[in-house]
């Protein structure tokens, strides 16, 4: 009873009181200026009436997946590979820590130049940004497996096939979906960047549209779409992971 | 008793000194002999460092002698080899498979059939007590548990031989005693030579038909004991305590000859 109260009339109550807070400040500007919550309910459901919107939020999840999955496609060989090959991570780990503080945003200049505007620039840069997570967390997964595992697979004499198929790959797995978990979040914050920057459609690109006309409203209201988007996104993978580590019997101090 | 027996395992001036990186050199087992044989229950025992470990992962073919060398069946043991399973302290349990996919795995690294394998692997549990846990994962049973799984992902395959290093240590008094006899009970039903590495004195008394007393600083064996007591044994018997005595009487030589080779490192018994 106690923990159910905790659970949902607390954060209702946090929730109010930032509503409230963001009515009470709204009410010292014109609504141009800082609408109102209100305004911004009004501007969500004019966004949906419009009918665009479900075309800005299809595009948007197109670029992040393609992005994404590419990203994984690249980082959990590489990293694989890097995870098992010391001499090859000694080798390329000065570019890596060379590459990995550049923001994702940074290329931007180079990837219009490169690629134009349109869905190419955003996508690379969310390729970029989820790509140094995920081959980070894949290196260390794999250099985390104990080796008593290798050990037991000698012995049995298991083959070097399955000895990656079943032993590898799942020894690494929670580390590795630890990183998708971190990837995902940084591709979803650079999208709205990279939209903004380089591409005419997309959520990002709702809201620098919406700054062209001045429309504070429409602005919070796409703000707002990416939020609860990003939060759907994260609840989704954070279910996953849960599910992997309880078969994995790996517990988390969180629940 | 081993007269005209030919030995299954063998070191013959078998050595392992290791270097670190700083060009250091430890010796953590010296030139010694020592013949294993076949069907026999051979226990190691000496104090921690003193190349029991060392010993025991030379026979196993997980470390290579740096001098001399060690045989099994007359060939010289360069890699470990399915039908000699080792069984570690801390189990070598894959925690994303279930017990049964952890005791298949050995019998499918030799490409059996699923089908054939798990019927195998079911008949390892049962022999291990352990049928009803089957389908849980490793984190979902006790430690004595684990062991048993491990045990049963070693017997499934078959071995000639089994090396254990301190198997039972980490588990409390009353699975360890449960767990010694099972172990008996599997070794008097199959023809199996075990290797078994201790710490504590009366596991040693209680499982080999003889114990190797091993002294550290620098690692080496120092004498060799012959149980000659039946099975199953009798901890509380008198004849018990004559290899209870004679063990600690070995220790305390072998820790008194090192007191007088050392005066610098007080060496304390610590059994
Ligand atoms: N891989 C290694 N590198 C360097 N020294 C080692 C290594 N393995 C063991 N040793 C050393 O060899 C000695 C014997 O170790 P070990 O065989 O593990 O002893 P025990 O199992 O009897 O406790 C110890 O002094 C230990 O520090
Ligand atoms: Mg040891």
């Amino acid at each position: 009873m106690r923990d159910k109260i905790e659970k949902l009339l607390l954060p209702a109550l946090a929730l109010g009181a930032f509503i409230l807070i963001w009515q009470y400040a709204a009410s010292h500007y014109p609504p141009e200026q800082f609408p109102t919550p209100l305004g911004v309910v009004q501007a969500i459901s004019e966004l949906v009436q419009q009918g665009g919107l479900w075309k800005d939020i299809s595009i948007s999840m197109v670029r992040l997946c393609a992005a994404y999955l590419s990203a994984v496609l690249c980082a959990i060989p590489l990293g694989l590979f890097l995870g098992r090959c010391r001499p090859c991570l000694r080798a390329i780990d000065p570019v890596v820590q060379l590459l990995r503080p550049i923001s994702p945003i940074a290329w931007f200049p180079l990837a219009v130049l490169w690629f134009g505007i349109g869905n190419t620039p955003a996508i690379f840069i969310i390729f970029m940004a989820a790509f140094f997570p995920i081959l980070l967390s894949t290196v260390n997964a794999v250099r985390a497996i104990p080796d008593i595992y290798y050990k037991v697979s000698r012995n049995f004499g298991a083959r070097p096939a399955l000895v990656f198929l079943r032993i590898l790959i799942p020894a690494a797995f929670p580390g590795i979906m630890n990183g998708l978990h971190i990837a995902l979040g940084t591709a979803w914050i650079h999208l709205v960047a990279g939209e903004m920057l380089g591409a005419d459609s997309g959520l990002g690109y709702l809201i620098i549209n919406a700054r062209n006309y001045l429309r504070t409203d429409l602005i919070m209201a796409g703000m707002f779409l990416v939020g609860l988007l990003g939060l759907l996104l994260n609840r989704l993978i954070t279910a996953g992971e849960r599910l992997i580590n309880k078969q994995w019997g790996i517990t988390t101090q969180e629940q | 008793m081993n007269n005209g027996r030919i030995p299954k395992i063998s070191f013959r001036n078998a050595e392992k000194t290791f270097y670190s990186s700083s060009g250091e050199s430890h010796t953590a087992l010296t030139a010694g002999n020592l013949d294993v044989y076949k069907g026999e229950f051979l226990c190691l025992v000496g104090p921690s460092g003193c190349g029991k470990s060392t010993a025991i992962n030379l026979m196993a073919g997980f470390e290579q002698p740096t001098g001399g060398s060690v045989l099994i069946d007359g060939e010289p043991v360069l890699e470990p080899h399915p039908d000699r399973i080792m069984i570690f302290q801390d189990y070598g349990l894959f925690p994303w498979k279930t017990a049964l996919d952890n005791v298949m795995f050995g019998l499918r690294c030799r490409g059996i059939k699923e089908v054939d394998a798990k019927k195998t692997a079911l008949a390892a549990l049962e022999s291990v007590n352990l049928t009803a846990e089957a389908k849980r994962h490793p984190h979902e049973l006790s430690g004595g548990m684990k062991q048993r799984v491990a045990l049963a992902r070693a017997l499934a395959v078959e071995p000639g031989v089994l090396f254990m290093d301190e198997p039972f240590a980490a588990l409390d008094a009353f699975t360890r005693l449960r767990l010694q006899d099972e172990l008996l009970d599997i070794r008097k039903k199959r023809q199996i030579t075990v290797i078994f590495v201790t710490h504590d004195l009366d596991e040693a008394i209680y499982l080999g038909d003889r114990v190797v007393v091993m002294a550290a600083n620098p690692g080496r064996f120092e004498d060799i004991i012959t149980v000659d007591l039946p099975y199953p044994r009798d901890r509380t018997e008198q004849s018990f305590d004559h290899y209870r005595k004679k063990l600690f009487h070995a220790f305390n030589l072998v820790h008194n000859s090192e007191r007088k080779h050392s005066n610098t490192q007080q060496v304390t018994a610590s059994l």
